[in-house]
């Protein structure tokens, strides 16, 4: 069996953002990356399969982007995956989410994965469009939000997450792209041997170019931080002080502290 | 102008999700039709045409079904606009119908803003500006950014869409319900939430020890439920509980919109955070901006008092 991971590296969410000369993305200096938080997720889910079955199905792990992501590769290939794949793409934040999809279809055309796994979402842009528009374009069967993953004998059955609590359960056959939610599983720490084999692993280096030809469908004008809304009070200083302020208006606003 | 407005149906019922879909036209300023897989007793309340496949017979998840009705309207309607809710239905259709008409798709609108499609992004903590390259367009849009006003009404014409080809690459197999909940946030007048920003389990009993304070109830963000700190019979969000207490205190929460939708309508809001742009502030009437692990002890030791 052949899996295919497609990760994606994007800032600490918890950073402070500033907009890049262009005025459509973030300005990438001062920013912490790390692997998108749904993508260990997927990683994980991937390696499970292949401890399931014996260790035979082969992991490669995909991501475009600068060089920094070759950092996310790495940690994915201490998980447990195989071989890794960088498509290399200093201008990824130009590409909409067709062209990304179109992109790695293009790759993994050619490879004919049994399965694909990515998150359902990215932190940073979150069209949550990317794992469905690549098995549409490969015409691969795919479910969405996954938190129940099972498979046997060349069918899945998975668990999507619906609104309020429920869950969806749907079974296909094998080939499939799923998408995972946060929860599916318990992503792994890599061990330090994990980490010191990795360094061995395979890593392959493409140029965008060679494998997009499609044109953008959207585009971004601009980003900007959302339109504050006021009224709400921003209290900051010593803790001390700021226990006493925060009891002051508790009182004086609610009926809770009498 | 025109658009098409895909309705979602569960567990034999329409989704008042279905009427935002209306408001988001509205403030448009298209005409619309609608699309709806579920059951003539359950159509739409709207003064236009209402495209009706029986989920019966099409199942209430069947994407690749789903997507070649939705379709088969797009083809009699020709809308410039085909609109979803960006919920589990729609982010998982939209993109399938998106390329099988290669058309543009732009995810999870919060605002129309001077003709462009806002959308957030980075977790709630920016905004993108973002147009359409191709004639015809797929939205979703978030929900509860466009409410709809008044009581839904109006008697639709409707018109029946059948499939010739039954073929499915997805079999449903049903619904599993929600987890037994031990604890009824939904009644509690005092909910003290923790987020991920408290660090580690083993401060979960601080964040609880101002829930009891305050004569209120522990809640808990999705991140703290996932990984194993807190039950999930005390998450609060989309996928949790949604509330409405008199005073709803959230420790180290960012504020996630699935986080935001379950707990907005609490009369008064306080957020503890040491990220003075976290998106939670955005709903907070107070912020403090401070370490939660620092914050909480020392409030709740006056709160004692």
């Amino acid at each position: 069996m052949k899996i295919l991971v497609c990760i994606k590296q994007v800032p600490d969410m918890e950073s402070r953002f500033k907009i890049n000369s262009e005025g459509t993305w973030y300005d990438e200096a001062d920013l912490a990356f790390r692997m998108n938080e749904y993508d260990e997720y997927a990683v994980e889910q991937a390696v499970q399969l292949k401890e399931q079955l014996g260790n035979e199905p082969e992991i490669t792990i995909l991501s475009i982007g600068p060089d920094r992501v070759v950092e996310a590769i790495k940690k994915a290939l201490a998980m447990g995956g195989d071989r890794g794949v960088h498509i290399l793409d200093n201008k990824y934040y130009q590409k909409d989410p067709w062209q990304v999809a179109a992109t790695i279809a293009s790759y993994a055309k050619e490879q004919q994965f049994d399965l694909i796994f990515t998150g359902m979402q990215s932190q940073d842009r979150g069209s949550a469009q990317v794992g469905v528009t690549i098995a549409e374009q490969l015409g691969m069967a795919c479910a969405t939000t996954l938190v129940g993953f099972a498979y046997d004998n060349g069918t899945i059955t998975v668990k999507r997450e619906l609104e309020g609590g429920i869950k969806g359960v749907a079974r296909m056959k094998l080939p499939a792209v799923v998408t995972c939610q946060l929860g599916l599983n318990t992503p792994r720490y890599p061990t330090l041997p994990n980490i010191m084999k990795s360094k061995k692993k395979e890593l392959q280096t493409l140029p965008v170019a060679d494998l997009l030809k499609e044109a953008e469908l959207t585009a971004t004008d601009k980003m900007y931080p959302p339109a504050k809304k006021g009224g709400g009070i921003v209290l900051e200083g010593d803790v001390g002080e700021l226990v006493d302020k925060l009891l002051g208006i508790l009182k004086g606003k609610t009926t809770v502290l009498r | 102008m025109k658009a098409l407005l895909v309705c979602e149906y569960r567990e034999g019922k329409l989704l008042d999700s279905t009427y935002e879909l209306q408001a988001f036209a509205g403030q448009l300023g298209a005409d619309s039709a609608m699309v709806l897989i579920g059951s003539e007793a359950q159509a739409p309340k709207f003064n236009g045409k209402v495209y009706l496949a029986d989920a019966g017979k099409y199942g209430e998840y069947n994407p690749d079904q789903h997507k070649k009705l939705v379709l088969e309207a797009v083809a009699k309607e020709n809308p410039d606009y085909i609109v979803f809710s960006h919920s589990s239905y729609g982010w998982d259709l939209a993109p399938r119908v998106a390329a099988a008409l290669k058309t543009g798709q732009i995810s999870e609108i919060v605002a129309i803003v001077d003709g462009k499609f806002e959308v957030t992004c980075c977790n709630a903590k920016m905004r993108r500006a973002v147009t359409p390259k191709t004639a015809r367009t797929v939205l979703t849009i978030q929900a509860g950014a466009f409410s709809f006003t008044g009581e839904p009404h109006g008697s639709p014409q409707l018109e029946k869409l059948e499939l010739a080809d039954s073929a499915s690459n997805v079999e449903f197999i049903g619904y599993e319900a929600a987890e037994q909940r031990d604890v009824d946030l939904t009644r509690a007048e005092v909910i003290v939430s923790a987020g991920r920003g408290i660090g580690k389990k083993d401060n979960v009993p601080v964040i609880a020890a101002l829930a009891k304070a305050l004569g209120g109830e522990l809640g808990a963000s999705r991140p703290v439920v996932d990984a194993g700190w807190i039950e999930h019979s005390h998450q609060v969000g989309t996928t949790g509980q949604t509330v409405s207490p008199k005073l709803y205190v959230a420790c180290g929460i960012s504020g996630a919109i699935q986080h935001l939708a379950g707990m907005k309508k609490a009369d008064f809001i306080v957020a503890i955070n040491k990220d003075r742009d976290a998106p939670i502030g955005e709903v907070a009437d107070v912020l403090v901006v401070a370490d939660v692990m620092q914050f909480v002890p020392a409030f709740t030791a006056k709160c004692a008092k």
